[in-house]
């Protein structure tokens, strides 16, 4: 029987001379049985609507006053965006349906009316959801909800943004019995853990790929890079691709790239084509402008990094160019599947390594891309911190008892496995800060009444909470503005970065170069130009590592000769080089070279876990080198590989990568890590100690704010199993040390290690080596060396430095 | 921890890594911005922060003491970080104060955080307290001086070596006067460029940063105020990598 929608639908989708799609019918036959869904479609694949159909049908059918349907996007653009293209039919079909979005930006006129006449359809973020939420007026608000809608949830889902909108449904599952979930979602490696996130009984729609991506390659005129990320020297042929697309994106991978190529790529447009910069830290004003100017076609490329992964339907992309290492197959697929968004073309897309060990990389991740061989982590627990922001949240709505709330979060995929006594200390911080000294009974947040429900302390409590929800943490940032009244703002650098530049300084930013004036509380004033060798500001986290399915794909690669005939010339002298000179890593073993250079022993040792798990390791390694009396001096660590050098030659290397590695040595140097610092940054204003906004112009808040890095010193000493420190070592683990993929690693090379002696380096060991000195990798021990170096040349050189803006420079 | 001979006023001074200062000739130990309470400080306001900071505090005081077996013990001012701060020390942190106090004589130097004496402890409070050829007081006086031991600023003073930047607390010195660093658990500090310290050093000095064992020493040149004109590269004292 030939299914269709029902009129006026029908018509309207006949008008335009469409068709539902099967996905779209399947949608609205099993919402309209009342399941709970997760539909999973490349892009281009008329998602939004498929998931937007079963509400307009029931309200078209029986229009009615108040909130029916809620969408939440991760986006706040794609919200505005989705509205715009909902209003087109609701108004041609005269549907009697309203359509509102909400976000932080929504003025508090709009909001009031909101909450006094909800719309049916509102669309909004995860931030402005929990903001609802914390609403006394919540319950009444949501009470007529009938569905949400989940956009990108295989983007959300595993993220603090994913915690919370998770905490949320939960929450919205309890307002509004009678909802039901429908989740869109990108292919995902992690299907099953993506549906459970959406609902544990919803069924999945998965709509077959489009058509396969054509992933061409194209290498650097002249010699190949040895090393090096930036891929600066493929910019001609970049331009050359551009000139001949309509519209290209250019992906990079970090904000320093993204500055260095659009700088690259303007100094040899001659024909002056239109290109654009988007990224993170520019002014939010200069990404739209850019983004209207890719919607209405008005640019030919536009420089960009993971701020435009995600986003609206730039219909006009024809052609994305990744510019260094994909890192990942399933992020590869993400930018590529923004060219041409419409699922029956093939996206074509172009990869440009910037070295040797990218090219490799590139090959491996397009036979993943041609194998669908889709990768990324599974989503992990729920972070506590995030659990801490949402149980204060709770509180402001409404007092609640701790059972129940306990019941309620347990129903939120993330939170699915929570003990009851860690809820109990993360309730315990919320009430009163968690503390083994009973310091601030007087100061508490929460207290108990006679029945056992908890109530929010005071007003002002619950302001402060509703000014600093949302789990984006950035770096601390300062305004970069230019020179003089009425100077425009440019965005946003990191703090640390403005604290290396002198007057006079230049840096690239924004894709101007710029020179460095002073600093003004939390602006930096800028001017244009200036001489001498320009800066890049570099962002913390800005990098990700490889996924361990493309690192096991270049190991395959390495160990089949058979393929090396396709690879460019320079790669296959390369790796036969190697085979003469050392052995290629095996499948299964860990190839560990050691050789002498000048005064040092070095030793490379061929892992592939990523960056984060090298650093890692690099750090366990020279502790335990020292520990053997090798007296190691340094380490470095890429994608690839971890390299150290020492003093004294390396032996007897199976004992030094014995698991036990992972015992006190890596307590020890977490805890004292500054990656660890910079989590524990996070987990502390996630969680409501560090509060980012304060009511009004409180005029006392420097007298509150107090050091991430202090309280993490004291609260280490004195409690360190408070919770927060809890969940900041999970993050940490989970994250920036990667330590779960060095543990994995360690056992499974027990027993394999193969050590090469060489008299020189090896050919594959050269692009680690170039890396050493652009790496720096702090500890606190380095910053005690580090400051001696400075000490002593302070003393043997006598100079003063001038005291302008910065002491040292 | 290996302690650093200055001389100021012809008086010989002991820079401890720790923060605190030694003067071996009258056996003082000096101390600055200890912030006594500022976790409870901040939970009026609303910030519950861990409430160990007057603890842990207390155990580097005690610890100084320790070493330096002080006849006196000069608290620079801001030893509370508001003038109520006394009263909410915990029981066991009040006992242990009282004791230090007991066995050592305790001068409370007043300053704006605690403008009044510590309630209920045992010591000396002033406004200024004048010792020899050497003037203690919380904040720095401006114009001449010869002999000025302060506190109030926080300094601290980074260093960039190796395309990274590495900031610690410090003490501040000409031959004229000196500013130690704050040793309070929660203490957060000012640069020594910004004007408010800089206009106490127009011509230059040391910056003794603190380091795990010992002090890292650098000069400073002088402050030019207003400079706002490009000037010739200075001779680089250190090059960024």
């Amino acid at each position: 029987m030939p299914r269709t929608l029902p009129e006026p639908f029908a018509g309207w989708f006949a008008s335009r001379g469409w068709k539902a799609r099967a996905h779209q019918l399947d949608v609205l036959e099993a919402a309209q049985r009342g399941e709970n869904l997760l539909l999973i479609a490349p892009t281009g694949g008329g998602k939004t609507l498929a998931g937007f159909l079963p509400s307009l049908v029931e309200l078209a059918a029986s229009p009615r006053e108040g909130l029916h349907t809620l969408y939440v996007s991760p986006l706040k653009a794609l919200s505005a965006d989705v509205a715009r293209n909902l209003t087109t039919p609701v108004t041609d079909m005269r549907l009697d349906i309203s359509i509102e979005t909400r976000s932080g930006d929504t003025s508090p006129d709009k909001r009031c009316k909101q909450s006094e006449a909800p719309p049916n359809l509102l669309l909004t973020t995860p931030e402005s959801l929990a903001v609802m939420i914390s609403q006394p007026k919540a319950a009444e608000f949501f009470q007529t909800l009938q569905r949400v809608i989940i956009d990108e949830v295989h983007a959300i889902a595993g993220t603090k943004r994913g915690d919370q909108l998770a905490l949320c449904l939960a929450r919205l599952a309890m307002l509004a019995p009678d909802m039901r979930r429908i989740g869109l979602s990108a292919t995902v490696a992690h299907r099953d853990a993506i549906r459970r996130y959406v609902a544990d009984d919803a069924a999945i729609i998965e709509v077959a790929g489009g058509a396969p991506p054509e992933i061409g390659m194209i290498l650097p005129q002249g010699r190949l890079p040895w090393s090096g990320h930036m891929g600066l020297a493929s910019a001609p042929d970049i331009l050359t691709r551009i000139a001949e697309a309509r519209m290209t994106i250019v992906f990079v991978n970090t904000r320093a790239q993204a500055e260095l190529l659009f700088q690259e790529l303007w100094k040899l447009n001659d024909a002056t084509l239109p290109i654009a910069i988007h990224h993170g830290s520019l002014e939010m004003a200069q990404r739209l402008r850019v983004e209207a100017a890719m919607a209405d076609g008005r640019i030919r490329a536009v420089v960009a990094t993971a701020s435009l992964d995600l986003g609206i339907d730039w219909g006009s992309v024809d052609q994305v160019i990744q510019v260094g290492a994909p890192k990942g197959v399933s992020r590869l697929l993400q930018r590529v599947g923004r060219a041409n968004h419409r699922m029956d073309e093939a996206s074509i897309a172009t990869l440009v390594p910037a070295n040797r060990f990218e090219v490799l990389e590139c090959e491996a991740a397009i036979a993943g891309v041609a194998a669908h061989e889709l990768d990324g982590d599974p989503p992990r627990p729920g972070g506590l911190d995030v659990l801490a922001q949402h149980i204060l949240g709770c509180a402001c709505a409404a007092p609640f008892h701790p059972d129940a709330l306990y019941a309620e979060i347990r129903t939120a995929a993330p939170y699915a496995d929570l003990d009851r006594e860690t809820f109990n200390d993360t309730l315990e911080f919320v009430e009163n800060g968690g503390y083994a000294l009973a310091a601030y009974d007087t100061y508490r947040k929460l207290f108990r009444d006679s029945e056992g429900l908890l109530h929010v302390m005071s007003d002002r409590v619950m302001r402060m909470h509703r000014m600093n929800i949302g789990t984006i943490v950035e770096a601390p940032v300062l305004k970069v503005r230019y020179m003089g009244r009425g100077g425009g703002t440019l965005g946003e650098i990191e703090e640390y970065f403005v604290n290396m530049l002198r007057q006079g300084d230049t840096f690239i930013f924004a894709g101007r170069l710029l020179s460095f004036q002073r600093l003004r509380e939390n602006v930096c004033e800028v001017t244009d130009g200036g001489e001498g060798e320009p800066k890049v500001p570099a962002y913390e986290g800005g990098r990700m590592p490889l996924t361990t399915n493309l690192a096991s794909r270049v190991r395959a690669m390495l160990n089949t000769p058979s393929l090396w005939r396709n690879f460019p010339e320079p790669v296959q002298e390369w790796l036969n080089m190697q085979t003469i000179r050392s052995v290629m890593p095996g499948r299964s073993d860990l190839l560990i070279e050691t050789f002498p250079r000048g005064d040092r022993w070095y030793l490379v040792a061929y892992c592939f876990e990523g960056r984060n798990a090298h650093q890692t390791l690099g750090m366990l390694i020279t502790k335990r080198m020292e520990r053997f009396g090798m007296q190691p001096l340094g380490f470095v660590a890429t994608d690839y590989v971890m390299a150290t050098w020492s003093a004294t030659e390396p032996t007897d290397l199976a004992r030094l990568f014995e698991v036990d590695m992972l015992g006190d040595d890596l307590e020890a140097w977490m805890d004292e890590s500054s990656m660890l610092r910079r989590s524990f940054r996070h987990v502390a204003v996630i969680a409501g100690l560090i509060a980012r906004h304060y009511p009004g112009h409180d005029k006392n808040r420097r007298q509150v704010t107090v050091n991430s890095d202090l309280i993490y010193d004291v609260l280490r000493k004195h409690q360190p199993n408070h919770i927060l420190l809890r969940a900041t070592r999970a993050d940490a683990a989970a994250g920036m040390t990667d330590v779960g993929r060095v543990a994995d690693m360690l056992s499974r090379i027990q027993g394999r290690v193969r050590h090469i002696k060489l008299d020189r380096v090896s050919p594959l060991a050269v692009p680690v080596l170039l890396e050493i000195g652009r790496e720096n990798v702090r500890t606190n021990d380095s910053d005690e060396a580090l400051l001696e170096e400075a000490a002593l040349i302070a003393e043997a050189t006598h100079l003063p430095e001038p005291r302008q803006g910065r002491l040292f420079g | 921890m290996t302690a650093a001979p200055l001389h100021l006023a012809g008086e010989r001074l002991m820079l401890d890594p720790g923060g605190c200062l030694h003067w071996p000739a009258q056996r003082m130990l000096v101390v600055s911005d200890l912030h006594f309470e500022k976790s409870t400080s901040a939970a009026l306001r609303g910030a519950l922060l861990p409430p160990f900071d007057t603890r842990e505090t207390l155990a580097q005081l005690a610890g100084h003491i320790r070493k330096y077996a002080p006849r006196s013990v000069l608290c620079l001012g801001d030893s509370f970080h508001d003038s109520k701060g006394a009263a909410r020390l915990q029981a066991a942190d009040h006992a242990r104060l009282q004791s230090l106090a007991q066995e050592t004589r305790f001068i409370w130097v007043l300053g704006n955080h605690d403008p009044t004496p510590p309630a209920d402890l045992p010591g000396d409070a002033t406004p200024e307290h004048r010792q020899g050829p050497l003037v203690f007081r919380h904040q720095a006086q401006p114009g001449r001086v010869h002999g000025e031991i302060s506190g109030h600023f926080h300094p601290k003073a980074s260093v960039a070596v190796r395309g990274t930047n590495i900031t610690r607390p410090c003490f501040i010195a000409d031959g004229y006067r000196m500013m130690l660093p704050a040793i309070g658990a929660y203490t957060g500090g000012l640069d020594v460029s910004a004007p408010a310290i800089a206009t106490h050093f127009p011509r230059g000095g040391r910056v003794f940063l603190l380091g795990r064992e010992r002090l890292y020493s650098f000069p400073i040149g002088p402050s030019r105020p207003g400079a706002a004109r490009r000037e010739p590269e200075p001779m680089p004292l250190l090059t960024r990598g």
